[in-house]
């Protein structure tokens, strides 16, 4: 077990300024960067303000950017950087500071109310649904996800664009509007809501340019920009600019696939 | 209050005035330069290339070989190429080189490809040239608005490629030839086409578009059993994208670049058999 | 200075995890106007950390399971003294809460025919775990979180506002439950971001705030797991039962240090993984109890046989209760049979192929990839004991889950006592969330809305008072009035650290009389420094000062812990004395209750002989006569004593 001197930059401030403010801090064998940030509050800081929970990778509260990349602190480990390297912690940037390393994520849980809930089927009781496994395979890769927003985050359509905000879901809700489109006893489609088209002109699907930096970032490994994003730009394609399936809808009024 | 305090940019993105204060357009530290960089030379060294051979309008026919580029070739100023892919459609007002009819097809599906989409608009306009990097326009829209709006019929071009696929599937065939067309011969050409046909139909076939046609628009797997099994081996195509996309965009250049090669009488084609 | 932001509400619910959220969902079902209040954001509660699955008797995976295998199984678990009410509803009402789940939203595994797949788990008899992977609790939380947007979604849709009749206050900490009489009239909070004082007045709180793990070193707890509801239930006047059984989880990583505790999931063991010492032996073998004897597997190859053919094998003694385990495991390392870094091995890296590893305990393959360089696939894991869980917590009455002696409170999940006796069956708890989070909920609901007089008022100087008390850490710099002068104020931290390292030696998984003594001075010694804990910079998000405020709950509950397991002198579930190493049966119908020496909520008596708690001893109510008649009475014999058994 060997520990040594590393030196930290950590972004202190609020909403009216701030900066990167240097620290050098002991580390250990093992250790990750929550770890760190830890001993900075016990020794050095105590007000140092920092969201976290359960320190496993599970909850995906302690999002922060470190070295510029968007990360869990919990499972960033201390030995993916040398011992001479200075590692910068900032907060997310793609999302206004409360204080230190704590933002205000209230942009996700608007757009999760945007999102209309899963629609139970009608005549179906609760104890009587019946699901294949390889029908709830999809849906269920998107429900590991643990809403750490760094896909939010990274996002540049609003990391890079406030304007955008108001417009786009951001993929971890447009993986949301997917999930429920591919689940199996969704009722959405029965009670008139297609989550196909809304997902286009209500969540702003149109903004991704699919550049996969949500994928890159998501510390659950879930294909968002493959498995997630692409398939509803496909299925938005099927109600939106298909010809034949359009001239199919006038005619017909069917409903979704399969 | 933390020393150093910056005083707020407030020029938008990242420098948002709600967001913590930091100038920099990003802090990354690695080189995440090299592959947007990397991506974009690629794809300049294959427009350079293919553009001189699409306008040369020469040295695509070495029988029994004709360059993937020229193929199928439809204008009556095309090479005589005996049970190859040539028909007159087009007709003798076609003054340029045959091969721009046909390229079209071949261009817009690599050009609306979800991967080649990702890379030039990491490559080539930055938005965003790296994860966490700032990207420097003021406006986006993204796929919302004319042209990019268009990207949309990825599908269309989808089909068309699997026409052209199907083509140059058979010149394939027809490479089995020796120089005065009898069957049953092989050089080292036909490997080249072999390997190339290969790649385009794996990177065809590993198209999102394709994913989703064959079973990836279905609500029950279950109730389509075939459907799935075709869904499941075009995902596991599909992991392999952009490897493909690669792999097929290098191999398409060699299969012409060879054809260039015995045209131009640089090179004789080494016959197995 | 008692401006403080007021609002009006008929039910507030503390705490955002499965028990919160489900009662959460129920009052505002039975329409009462529903505020919860979370300390962390909204979707983050510690529900999310559970791995294994959700225990219904849903018959899904083996038919002859029922309510009452799951009751018996429950019992068993808990060594019979469970509130047995409580058990037999649990039991009934679990395979209804799993259902409506999927109603909801929730996707688990599934079985070949398309129902609901089901998972072995130590402790019960037939595979009756509803699971999603190894992430059952992620899917438990997102599920009721998305219910309760779609309730909100559709007060949108009548009144123009999502938090019309239900609204989640996230990163908000209660301090203090206000009392009108003995009445509940509300909550005393902060806001964690600003640090801005409100009060929520309501006749109804729920208390759901879970358990007290971070009053030990090593566990598997997140940092939210202080103990406030048992406290904020004490300050109130209603008593804690049965403090003393606290849960540690047989497997915990232990290396390397800054992972220490956390968990590894019981699925590991339930889907074939293997606990060695370092002689490479299966030992589990040597330790299983006299009245688990016929229940488990005496040689390796019928334990091994038992993953194929249940119905004509026993099952391995990998899969015993978690207390059996824990305490096997310990006795291994301090034999010196153990692994390198303190633990045993956890091997399944020799039973599966490494495909169905990966697939069937993705998070696991992942968690040690990821923090100790371990491939589960190839090599073993070593893992040990950390603490996992209270059984003891608010008494509450079986059918309403409300507190005793404070109407209007009442409590769910982990935070209230009873239901699991003195050791907790893995599976039970996000059952157990459900069941009684609903039937909370719904009660609490039920007494706001059947208030016949006016609301319970609340009172001025309550607030004032409370106020005063979370503020005073920034004022701790000078000499308290009375007291020493010159010190410089205690640094939280250093407190919390030094409450971790005593707990967990002192009152830890093997107890011993002088140990509890000397854990008891050392913890009035705490509570007089903690008095003085002070606290730099401003009220905007200051840890040091949250955790300064939590250390209030962590002393309260790490004292009655201490205090109740001084005081039962057997061994039993998750309660064990070197000095009582057995299980006696006149402890069965005893319960111990710990009520605040100060009736009026003070905390200023901190003489450390006689400390802040007081203990009682109670006599339970006899379990039911067709319950008792579910075992047989061999059974029975070993855990009733003579006069229970003949009544």
């Amino acid at each position: 077990m060997s520990s040594y001197e590393a030196r930290f930059k950590v972004w202190r401030g609020d909403v009216e300024g701030g900066g990167l403010e240097d620290f050098e801090v002991e580390v250990n064998d093992g250790e990750v960067v929550l770890d760190i940030i830890h001993r900075l509050q016990a020794t050095q800081a105590p007000d140092l303000a920092v969201r976290w929970n359960c320190k496993a990778g599970k909850c995906g509260s302690c999002s922060a950017e470190i070295n510029g990349r968007p990360r869990l602190m919990c499972m960033t480990r201390m030995s993916v950087f040398t011992r001479e390297e200075t590692i910068t912690v900032t907060p997310l940037r793609a999302f206004p500071v409360v204080r230190d390393l704590v933002t205000d994520v209230g942009f996700n849980y608007t757009k999760a109310r945007e999102v209309p809930a899963f629609v139970p089927p009608e005549g179906v009781g609760p104890g009587e649904y019946r699901m294949f496994q390889e029908d709830v395979d999809r849906s269920q890769e998107f429900r590991k996800c643990i809403e750490c927003f760094l896909c939010q985050d990274t996002c540049h359509v609003v990391r890079d664009h406030e304007e955008n905000k108001s417009a786009f879901a951001g993929p971890r809700f447009l993986m949301r509007v997917a999930e429920l489109d591919m689940h199996p006893l969704d009722a959405a489609a029965e009670s008139g809501l297609d989550r196909k088209k809304t997902a286009q002109d209500e969540h702003g699907l149109g903004y991704c340019n699919i550049t996969k930096c949500c994928t890159e970032v998501c510390p659950e490994g879930i294909h968002i920009t493959d498995n997630a994003l692409i398939p509803l730009k496909e299925r938005a394609v099927d109600r939106k600019y298909d010809p034949l399936v359009w001239l199919g809808s006038k005619i017909m009024r069917r409903p979704s696939g399969g | 209050m933390a020393t150093g305090t910056e005083p707020h940019l407030n020029s938008g993105g990242v420098r948002t005035g709600t967001r913590a204060a930091i100038d920099a357009p990003h802090l990354r530290t690695d080189r995440w330069w090299l592959a947007p960089a990397a991506t974009a030379a690629g794809l300049l060294a294959f427009i350079v290339y293919s553009t001189w051979r699409a306008f040369a309008n020469a040295d695509y026919y070495s029988a029994p070989y004709v360059s993937p580029f020229y193929s199928p070739c439809l204008a009556e100023n095309c090479k005589n190429m005996p049970s190859g892919p040539n028909a007159d459609v087009f007709g003798s007002w076609w003054g340029i080189s045959p091969a721009i009819i046909i390229l079209i097809f071949p261009l817009g599906f690599r050009l609306t490809c979800y991967y080649y989409r990702k890379a030039y608009y990491r490559g080539f306009w930055a938005s965003p040239p790296a994860c966490a990097v700032a990207e420097p326009h003021k406006k986006y829209s993204g796929e919302t608005r004319f042209p990019l709006i268009l990207q949309n019929i990825h599908r269309y071009f989808f089909y068309a490629a699997i026409v052209v696929a199907g083509i140059l599937t058979y010149d394939t065939v027809l490479s089995f030839r020796d120089t005065d067309e009898n069957w049953g011969h092989m050089g080292l050409g036909t490997l080249v086409f072999l390997v190339n046909i290969t790649l385009i139909w794996a990177y065809t076939i590993s198209c999102h578009s394709c994913r989703h046609i064959v079973g990836g628009k279905l609500k029950h797997f279950s109730k389509h059993p075939v459907r799935y099994k075709a869904w499941q081996f075009v995902g596991k195509l599909n992991a392999r994208h952009m490897l493909l996309a690669w792999a097929s965009l290098v191999s398409v250049a060699l299969a012409d670049f060879y054809v260039y090669l015995l045209a131009s009488g640089a090179f004789d084609d080494p016959r197995f058999f | 200075m008692s401006v403080v932001d007021r609002q009006e509400w008929d039910v507030v619910v503390v705490g955002a995890g499965g028990a919160g959220l489900r009662a959460a969902i129920e009052a505002r079902e039975r329409g009462a106007r529903t505020a919860v209040i979370c300390k962390s954001l909204f979707g983050k509660a510690h529900t999310v950390m559970a791995e294994g699955g959700i225990a219904a008797a849903m018959a899904n995976a083996n038919e002859h399971d029922n309510w009452q295998v799951h009751f018996r199984d429950t019992m068993r678990g808990g060594k019979f003294l469970n509130q047995w009410r409580m058990a037999e509803l649990h039991a009934q009402e679990a395979p209804q809460r799993v259902w409506e789940l999927e109603t909801w939203g929730a996707l688990f595994d599934r079985t070949k025919d398309g129902r609901i797949s089901q998972r072995n788990f130590g402790g019960h008899e037939y595979p009756r775990l509803a699971h999603v992977g190894d992430r059952t609790g992620l899917e438990l939380i997102r599920t009721l979180q998305q219910k309760i947007v779609s309730l909100q979604q559709e007060d949108k849709k009548e009144t123009g506002d999502y938090e019309s009749r239900l609204k989640v206050f996230q990163e908000c900490t209660v301090t203090r439950i206000l009392k009108d009489g003995s009445r509940v009239s509300g909550v005393f909070a902060y806001e964690r971001e600003t640090g801005r004082f409100f009060v929520l007045e309501a006749p109804s709180v729920v208390i759901a705030t879970g358990g007290i793990g971070k009053s030990f070193k090593v566990t598997s707890n997140s940092w939210e797991y202080t103990g406030d509801g048992h406290a904020l239930a004490l300050l109130a006047g209603a008593p804690l039962l049965n403090m003393e059984f606290v849960q540690f989880h047989p497997t915990g990583m232990v290396w390397p240090p800054s992972v220490k505790g956390i968990l590894v999931t019981e699925s590991v063991r339930g889907d074939g993984g293997v606990l060695r010492n370092s002689d490479g032996k299966r030992f589990m073998f040597d330790y299983v109890p006299d009245v688990f004897k016929e229940k488990y597997a005496e040689s390796e190859e019928e334990g091994d046989r038992w993953y194929e053919d249940p119905d004509n094998n026993r099952r391995p003694p990998e899969l015993l209760p978690r207390d059996e385990v824990a305490r096997a495991i310990n006795s291994e390392v301090k034999a010196g049979r153990g692994s390198p870094h303190g633990g045993v091995f956890l091997d399944v890296s020799t039973r599966m192929p490494a495909e169905v590893i990966r697939r069937r305990l993705p998070s696991m393959y992942h968690q040690f990839k990821e923090l100790a360089d371990v491939d589960i696939t190839a090599e073993a894991m070593e893992v040990g004991p950390t603490c996992h869980y209270v059984m003891g917590g608010i008494a509450v009455d079986s059918d309403s889950a409300a507190a005793r002696g404070v109407p209007g409170l009442f409590a769910a999940g982990e935070v209230a006592g009873g239901m699991h006796g003195s050791n907790r069956l893995g599976g039970n708890s996000l059952s157990d969330l459900l069941v009684f989070g609903r039937r909370a909920g719904w009660h609490a609901a039920e007494y706001a809305t059947g208030l016949t007089d006016s609301r319970p008022p609340v009172d001025e100087v309550q607030v004032d008072t409370a106020a005063a008390e979370a503020l005073r850490p920034f004022s701790a710099e000078g000499p308290a009035p009375g007291e020493d002068d010159g010190r410089p104020p205690e640094n939280p931290y250093t407190l919390h650290q030094e409450l971790q390292q005593t707990m967990n030696d002192l009152v830890g998984i093997i107890r011993r009389e002088g140990e509890m003594e000397q854990a008891l001075e050392k913890l009035a010694d705490l509570r007089v420094r903690a008095r003085r804990a002070g606290v730099e910079g401003h009220r905007q998000f200051n840890p040091g000062w949250h955790l300064a405020l939590d250390l209030r709950n962590m002393l309260l509950v790490s004292e009655c812990v201490a205090r109740a397991a001084l005081e039962r002198t057997e061994s039993r579930g998750g309660h064990t004395r070197e000095d009582h190493p057995t299980m006696e049966r006149n402890w069965r119908n005893i319960n111990l209750l710990c009520r605040l020496t100060d009736p009026t909520g003070g905390l200023a008596a901190t003489d450390p002989v006689r400390g802040q708690i007081d203990l009682t001893r109670e006599t339970t109510e006899p379990i039911r006569a067709d319950l008792l008649a579910l075992f047989e009475k061999e059974e029975l014999v070993k855990y009733l004593s003579e006069e229970e058994l003949y009544e």
